[in-house]
């Protein structure tokens, strides 16, 4: 079997006597794109939390491409190749669109060629138009596409989204899901999503947390019918 | 007119005007006058050096006082041992930046809380004060020069021309010294704020979390920006111990970190221009309300107008509460609204013509 991209094992977190992950053991292969689904509190923010070194795991490893990442700073994991976009945008208010990107981009290349990857993540994320306008002025959806390309800025090999449709009007939760499936012809993602029928535009495999673990993984398709699935989450959403 | 012609506009217009006023004020100005902008410079060095760490770097440094004098006391007992003042120079700007670099090794690194940062900056101070204070008797010495305690150090020999001691540096000298030095901080970390380091420590001041999961290191960038202030208040230290031939503890005093904090404050964070404006600013009220004292009438308004630190905290209140901002980011929000409403109108007057 090929070494996968990610590997956590039996990874768990606790928050003095809250279990909040609970013997994750979870695989990734190179490209795939992941979806995880859960109720609130299933622990998947702190999972994602652990593998970008934001948390500190209690017990088990964290292994990107072999290397045990678990005690590393979140600065080593980033330059390792693991972005992150966060549920609510994480970016820079104060600095325009174009400060933004260029911060990611000099990270990994500069002048001439960082000017020029900042000006087509501009176009990809759709913003050229308002470079120069302070992002902490933007509307919510396109925060988003910021804190999105800062992270693609970086040239990750794994992207983490974390509710990237969440406040989303339809038109753009089309267009993410879009994006999504674009930058997965190139890189691998996990996705955190409660939107089931954003998940079903993008992924193939979906793995489900409940109270901490891994409750199941299997296809979209399957997990839609599965009952366990429907009981604890599915059908309490659509009760909802 | 674009961000990038007016930032530009600026900065000529500082250099101008810093190289007009280098030039003729000795040749105008009384000595006396001479001396006080003298000083006025010196601080204003000082106070960029907490512009960059407080207004671009977001550390809150309540000790910025300790840098500055121990620039000051390094070169006053250097001085006194080796006689030539090149060393001592170099001495006052190397100790406070490695005793920088050294506390904030232990607080970045450390993981230590905005709030306990500035808890432990301006303990450090009071600790400094406290322990130079008490070195009043004649066993406190460094070589031969006595650390004086209260009485503080007199007599410090003035800065000469690299490696020769024959060639003093005159008071009008230093007030060129003193006003070359503040051009070259101004410019110096324009430069340093417009590469890369300059826009990284503005987006750890911004969101820290988020400079580190694009794959910076903060603490690296926090370090080195705590340790270029030391240096810059030590230096600035140096030019004051020079200034006045004189450093007592008073330097390391709770009035002297406060006071740094207002030029900062008034002036406008995230600016260089507004400190150097609310040092001297605030400096020359400062005088000008000390020198009323003497002469003050006897009745109600002009005694309340003598006491100068209660005009000054009732200024620093005003800003506190009203312009929040500080004077030159506010100043140039006006003017960013004022330029923007004649735009609009201009439009409109475009359009009403179109329509006719």
């Amino acid at each position: 079997m090929a070494q996968p991209l990610l590997q956590t094992i039996d990874l768990s977190m606790h928050f003095g006597g809250v279990k909040a992950v609970r013997h994750v053991n979870f695989r990734l292969a190179e490209g795939e794109l992941r979806c995880l689904i859960g109720p609130n509190g299933a622990g998947k923010s702190t999972f994602f939390k652990m593998l970008t070194g934001q948390l500190q795991p209690s017990h088990g490893q964290v292994l990107f491409r072999g290397h045990d990442i678990s005690q590393a700073y979140a600065h080593e994991i980033a330059r390792r190749g693991i972005g992150i976009k966060t549920q609510v945008p994480s970016v820079f208010d104060g600095l325009s669109v174009r400060e933004n990107i260029w911060l990611a981009a000099s990270r990994i290349c500069s002048g001439e060629r960082a000017r020029r990857l900042v000006d087509e993540m501009l176009e990809r994320i759709g913003l050229t138009e308002a470079a120069e306008r302070p992002v902490g002025q933007l509307a919510h959806g396109q925060r988003q596409w910021v804190e999105l390309g800062l992270v693609l800025s970086t040239n990750p090999e794994l992207i983490l989204l974390d509710e990237p449709a969440a406040g989303l009007t339809h038109e753009e939760v089309l267009k993410t899901a879009e994006i999504v499936r674009e930058i997965n012809r190139s890189k691998a993602l996990i996705v955190v999503e409660h939107d089931m029928q954003f998940v079903r535009m993008i992924a193939k495999r979906v793995t489900v947390f409940n109270q901490g673990s891994v409750l199941v993984e299997d296809t979209v398709e399957n997990i839609m019918l599965n009952p366990l699935v429907r009981d604890i989450y599915l059908g309490k959403r659509a009760a909802a | 007119m674009s961000g990038r012609n007016l930032n530009l506009l600026g900065l000529i217009l500082v250099g101008i005007i810093g190289l007009v006023f280098m030039w003729l004020t000795p040749r105008f100005a009384e000595l006396d006058t001479v001396l006080d902008l003298t000083v006025y410079m010196i601080m204003a060095i000082l106070a960029l050096s907490l512009a960059l760490i407080w207004g671009y770097g977001g550390i809150l440094c309540f000790g910025q006082a300790a840098f500055f004098g121990l620039g000051a006391y390094t070169y006053a007992i250097a001085m006194f041992n080796i006689g030539e003042s090149t060393i001592p120079f170099l001495l006052a700007i190397l100790l406070p930046a490695a005793f920088a670099a050294l506390l904030g090794y232990f607080m970045f690194y450390g993981r230590i809380s905005d709030v306990y940062l500035g808890v432990i900056t301006l303990t450090v101070t009071l600790i400094l004060f406290n322990s130079v204070n008490s070195t009043a008797g004649p066993e406190f010495h460094i070589g031969v020069a006595r650390l004086g305690g209260f009485n503080g150090i007199p007599g410090i020999p003035p800065l000469n021309l690299p490696f020769d001691k024959n060639a003093p540096i005159s008071l009008e000298g230093m007030f060129y010294l003193s006003t070359g030095a503040l051009l070259l901080t101004y410019f110096g970390l324009r430069l340093l704020l417009a590469s890369q380091f300059g826009r990284v420590i503005v987006g750890i001041r911004e969101n820290e979390r988020r400079t580190e999961l694009l794959g910076y290191d903060p603490r690296v960038y926090k370090l080195a920006t705590f340790t270029i202030g030391g240096a810059l208040a030590g230096f600035a230290g140096c030019l004051f111990a020079n200034w006045g031939s004189f450093v007592s503890p008073t330097i390391f005093g709770l009035a002297q970190s406060a006071q740094i904090i207002i030029w900062v404050i008034v002036g406008g964070r995230g600016t260089l221009i507004g400190p150097v404006i609310g040092c001297i600013g605030i400096q020359w009220l400062s005088a000008a309300l000390g020198a009323n004292q003497p002469s003050g009438g006897s009745d109600l308004w002009s005694k309340v107008f003598a006491n100068a630190p209660l005009i000054l905290g009732v200024i620093l209140i005003a800003f506190v509460l009203l312009m929040p901002k500080g004077l030159v980011p506010t100043l140039a929000d006006v003017g960013q609204a004022l330029l923007g409403s004649r735009r609009r109108r201009k439009q409109r007057g475009l359009e009403a013509q179109q329509a006719e």
